[in-house]
């Protein structure tokens, strides 16, 4: 199992902000991972269309290219407007 | 070095922080700090009040790293970092960053670091209530090539 997490305004569109889910096994990077969720349609494809959209693996904040594996905790969310 | 970095709602206050932050170490000859506030407009609209939603733990976890990060470079005795979270108004303090150091060069230099690095890499995300209603902030051009400054200064 994966835990999904998800911030922001990116939190709103999907409509959750985390889900536990069973990694598919051809899912293996954090944009494999967007474009399966982004694959269920309707809200969830706020993923794919979202600009700039910025990920976390196990709370590193890493390129979209990076590898996932069971356990991770990935999120996904916008750049941050903090300070 | 010592350094603490806190996540919280309530309001904090500049002179304690300050205080605790050189007490007993007396070969500290300089502070700077900065304190960031809630403006009353951005963007060309009136700004009510804004949320502060983060990530918790991630948030805590990059705080520390920017501070480890700058305490590599600079000669630093102590670090000090407060970022609120939750409800804000207009003229409320929202950050923190207080740096201690026998000298001021290092002081002033990584105070601005931890402040630009915190502004594209902590994860903070501000929700604004404007006249056209609730509107998420845009992360802004300026705060990455504020970071880029310091890839070119200090080859980061």
């Amino acid at each position: 199992m994966i835990t999904v997490l998800f911030f922001a305004g990116l939190r709103e569109a999907v409509g959750t902000s985390s889900e536990s889910l069973a990694l598919p096994s051809e899912v293996n990077t954090v944009a494999a991972l967007r474009d399966h969720l982004a694959g269920r349609g309707d809200k969830w494809s706020a993923l794919a269309s979202a600009k700039n959209l910025r990920a976390a693996v196990n709370q590193d904040m890493v390129p979209l290219t990076t590898a996932i594996k069971d356990g991770d905790e990935i999120a996904f969310f916008p750049p941050v407007t903090g300070g | 070095m010592k350094s603490s970095v806190s996540v919280q709602e309530a309001d904090f206050d500049l002179s304690a922080e300050v205080r605790a932050l050189t007490a007993g170490e007396l070969s500290a000859g300089a502070v700077a700090s900065f304190v960031g506030l809630v403006r009353d407009n951005n963007d060309g609209a009136g700004v009510a009040d804004m949320t502060l939603e983060h990530y918790p733990g991630m948030t805590e976890k990059a705080l520390n790293e920017i501070v480890a990060k700058a305490a590599d470079r600079w000669e630093l005795l102590g670090v000090r970092v407060i970022h609120r979270v939750g409800y804000l108004k207009p003229g409320e303090q929202i950050v923190l960053v207080a740096v201690s150091s026998p000298h001021r060069g290092n002081a002033f230099a990584a105070c601005e670091f931890i402040m630009d690095y915190l502004k594209t890499q902590a994860p903070f995300w501000k929700k604004e209530s404007t006249s056209e209603g609730g509107r998420w902030v845009d992360a802004r051009d300026s705060d990455e090539s504020a970071l880029d400054k310091w890839k070119d200064q200090i080859g980061l």
